[in-house]
């Protein structure tokens, strides 16, 4: 693999984008993301992630608090706004309910 | 982490960013920013961009568009690209009453050299040639307001403080304020301890119960906020669209993307951000109506993230409470990232006593107690 080797094709983030962002502090799945912009295309994420994971692995000798996958939304794919203006008014969750922020995504010095 | 700081700013978002960055430019860097994730994991992260001047009261206005000044030259003082684009806001009146509502603030905005126009829908029809104009009595467009991407405005204002000095901390969660006599000791965290005289208070949505801890109530309400984004496009949408009728805001970003969010009167404030499918199903009802064309846009992605909300739709600012040197920045509701470079530049002078500035009695906390309350009503999302 290249420097030019290609991480996430939808948005175009080479494997130097990958070093020189974690040269420049950003060194989880979270704060890569936002910083490069991978997994914010098409995919998502299904075609990028790994590969980044990989490349956190790698650099941090195998750490898996920094590989851990940033939250997963929805949609599973892309689809049109029509089909979702047709669902009508969907009935409120009672999200207090729900604990909060429960996907939170464990990545980080979170355990320390 | 240092152990020692003049100042501590707990909340790595936007304001608290901004404030580091006003007083770095003034020269002051001996300061700590105490983030509990990352950078952009709260609102700051996870809002749409949106910059606009069109507001209803006079201190909304001058903050807004002294925001605006400071966003036109953050790239350049940065180097990073926030990509601020001034392709102004259209804000959609259905009824009489919001026309009204438009041609009052229009005059005020007016009256602080702020560009709005009310139009009729034919004349908002040439800006915005895919725009649905049935039920619409008339638009309010000002062409200097705009759009931003969140994430490079914060980079930019971290590695510019940084550069010169202050610390930012990242997954340092403050687990107390150590209070002896009235003044503030220490913040201590899950990193150790800080010894600090002031601690400035920017933690968003999260703001409340970090006042808690130093025993101070705010009124401040985390309420979830969702938003979604589209495929990326040629661009053909110049303003943020909103629609004043149901809270919906859309616009294009520099990306091509539509990206937009829409208010929900029953949502009761929580702590959590999951995604739901009511937002799906409304927004996409609504922005298909607005701009029909909208219809065969593919959806990529639904997030969520938090409003602090005060009763008035106004900040909690400066020196609240009995805790001497706890000085709050939050309760800025949908939006803080627009305000945020102004209130930053102020705080940051009035902190350094070189200028002293009303917002510091008009936002502080007694307005509730003593009744002086001028709502702002011009909230959307």
């Amino acid at each position: 693999m290249g420097a030019k080797t290609l991480v996430c094709r939808c948005e175009d983030v080479s494997l130097l984008d990958l070093e020189e962002a974690y040269k420049e502090g950003f060194r989880d799945m979270e704060s890569l993301k936002r910083y490069t912009g991978y997994a914010t295309g098409f995919c998502q994420g299904k075609g990028c992630q790994a590969h980044v994971a990989r490349f956190l692995s790698q650099k941090s000798g195998g750490d898996d608090k920094v590989t851990n996958p940033t939250r997963t939304r929805p949609l599973l794919h892309p689809t049109p706004v029509a089909m979702f203006a047709r669902a009508g008014e969907p009935e409120l969750i009672d999200v207090t309910r729900l604990e909060a922020d429960t996907q939170k995504p464990q990545t980080g010095e979170d355990a320390e | 982490m240092k152990d020692r700081a003049e100042l501590v700013i707990i909340g790595g978002g936007v304001v608290g960013l901004s404030l580091a960055y006003h007083l770095a430019r003034l020269g002051m860097t001996d300061v700590a920013v105490l983030e509990q994730r990352f950078l952009c994991y709260g609102a700051s992260g996870r809002n749409g961009g949106g910059v606009r001047q069109q507001w209803s009261t006079e201190d909304h206005i001058r903050l807004a568009k002294q925001s605006v000044k400071h966003f036109r030259r953050l790239a350049k003082e940065t180097q990073y690209n926030i990509w601020f684009r001034q392709g102004g806001y259209l804000f959609l009146a259905r009824d009489a009453e919001t026309a009204a509502f438009l041609e009052k603030n229009a005059k005020l905005q007016n009256s602080y050299k702020i560009p709005t126009r009310v139009l009729p829908p034919s004349e908002a029809k040439r800006i915005v040639p895919d725009l649905n104009t049935d039920g619409i009595e008339v638009c309010a467009y000002n062409p200097t307001d705009g759009v931003l991407f969140p994430w490079p405005a914060l980079w930019g204002m971290a590695k510019y403080v940084s550069k010169r000095g202050v610390e930012i901390n990242t997954y340092t969660q403050v687990l107390g304020l150590d209070i002896q006599g009235g003044r503030i000791n220490a913040v201590v965290t899950n990193k150790g301890r800080i010894a600090t005289r002031r601690v400035v208070n920017a933690a968003g949505a999260w703001s409340s119960q970090i006042a808690r801890m130093a025993g101070l109530e705010l009124p401040n309400k985390p309420y979830r906020h969702e938003i979604l984004v589209s495929e990326p496009l040629k661009p053909f949408l110049d303003p943020m669209v909103s629609d004043l009728k149901t809270g919906t805001y859309f616009s294009q970003t520099m990306r091509g993307e539509i990206l937009g969010g829409i208010s929900d009167p029953l949502e009761p404030s929580s702590m959590y951000t999951g995604s739901s499918f009511r937002f799906l199903a409304r927004m996409c009802a609504s922005m298909s109506k607005i701009m029909p064309r909208l219809a065969g846009v593919k959806v990529l992605r639904q997030w969520a993230g938090y409003y602090d909300e005060t009763p008035d739709g106004q900040p909690v600012l400066g020196q609240v409470g009995e805790v001497d040197g706890f000085v709050q920045m939050n309760g800025f509701g949908g939006h803080g990232f627009m305000l945020a470079p102004a209130i930053g530049e102020i705080t940051a002078k009035w902190l350094l006593r070189k200028s002293d500035h009303e917002v510091f009695c008009k936002y502080n906390l007694d307005r509730f107690s003593k009744g002086e309350i001028q709502k702002e009503t011009f909230v959307i999302g």
